[in-house]
């Protein structure tokens, strides 16, 4: 054979894209600084050198949306909140996911009143959902490692639609709802 | 009338002094100072005090319901004097129906958010207040919710039509 014969070995590593692609996402997630109550003490003890997130790539919290790419709502959503975390969810940059830490954000937790969301997902798609009040951050961590392995099987090239289905009036249908218990306003 | 407890009170009794209908009664518990005014007289009185008695800060504004009982609202104003280093509790109780009561903005400042909280919480509006609107429901928000026949779940969210 020719010179060129057996070069290749010692240079080249043969992969998928998918494959690179989904590593490099998942290996170093930038979540978005949404502390919303409790919760987001337990997420910022994550951050500090004692549970230390570093470890899991996903160290970097930053203040805006368009840098992130990971949302972890963590405390008890208002339906004033609602629209709020509605707006910065859509001004992430895809890909994106996000995490529902705590009892609140996943179902509201113990606050089943007149002003609260019951449940995160009735706004944004959630990927993964912590439970606890508040989590661990070790369970935080379980949490991100499984959304890790979802990443692990997400396609890059082959779009598949996104399982949640979204409807836009979901929030004014929920909070009319609330309404119908109300008080007549007094004016 | 001044209850015969506040005589010692210099503040009281200064306020008693300077308008004698003001003062509609009053209470002294724990060493707090607690005057009852009349609701109408509230700009009036809160005026003198800052001017004449110092009492430049205005600690907070809130509101008691003490549904079904008639007068139902209770506004209370909690003001401090710095310079003599004195607190001074005031109440008014205002009707079910259409309870109002001035502004005091005029005075302080600082009252514009007690004045709306109350406003949005329990339904009771300021008189003059420059900027009437609700500061922690959403704008488009119906009813107020520390008002005590406001349900406390408000609503019976049902999961079965999802
Ligand atoms: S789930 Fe518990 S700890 Fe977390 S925000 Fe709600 S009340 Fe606080």
């Amino acid at each position: 054979m020719s010179f060129i014969h057996n070069q290749f070995d010692k240079s080249f590593l043969t992969t998928t894209v998918d494959y690179v692609f989904n590593w490099a996402r998942e290996s170093s997630l930038w979540p978005l600084t949404f502390g919303l109550a409790c919760c987001a003490i337990e997420m910022i003890t994550a951050s500090t050198s004692r549970f230390d997130i570093a470890r899991f790539g996903a160290e970097v919290f930053r203040p805006s949306p368009r840098q992130s790419d990971l949302m972890i709502v963590a405390g008890t959503v208002t339906l004033k909140m609602g629209p709020v975390l509605k707006r910065i969810y859509d001004q992430m940059p895809e890909p994106k996911w996000v995490i529902s830490m705590g009892a609140c954000s996943s179902v509201g937790g113990p606050f089943n009143t007149y002003a609260v969301l019951q449940g995160v997902d009735k706004i944004v798609p959630v990927d993964v959902y912590i439970t606890g009040c508040p989590p661990r951050p070790e369970n935080l961590f379980y949490g991100l490692m499984k959304l890790q392995d979802k990443i692990d099987r997400m396609t890059t090239i082959v779009r598949r639609p996104t399982e949640v289905r979204l409807e836009e009036e979901m929030l004014e249908q929920f909070k009319r709802k609330v309404m119908v218990a109300q008080t007549p306003h007094p004016a | 009338m001044l209850p015969d407890a506040f005589r010692d009170n210099s503040s009281a009794a200064a306020l008693e002094n300077w308008d004698p209908s003001a003062i509609v009664g009053g209470k002294r518990t724990f060493n707090e100072t607690t005057l009852e005014i009349a609701p109408g007289k509230i700009l009036a009185v809160c005026g003198y005090l800052k001017r004449d008695l110092q009492f430049a800060r205005l600690s907070s504004i809130t509101a008691v319901d003490w549904y079904p009982a008639e007068p139902r609202f209770e506004i209370v104003y909690h003001l401090h004097s710095l310079a003599r280093s004195e607190r001074l509790r005031l109440k008014c109780r205002l009707p079910e129906a259409a309870p109002e009561i001035d502004s005091v903005t005029g005075v302080w400042q600082g009252a514009n958010w007690y004045e709306r909280e109350v406003f949005d919480l329990f339904g009771v509006r300021f008189r003059e207040h420059p900027d009437q609107r609700r500061i922690m429901m959403p704008d488009d928000w119906e009813g107020h919710p520390l008002r005590k026949d406001y349900p406390t779940h408000g609503f019976k969210y049902s999961y079965k039509d999802e």
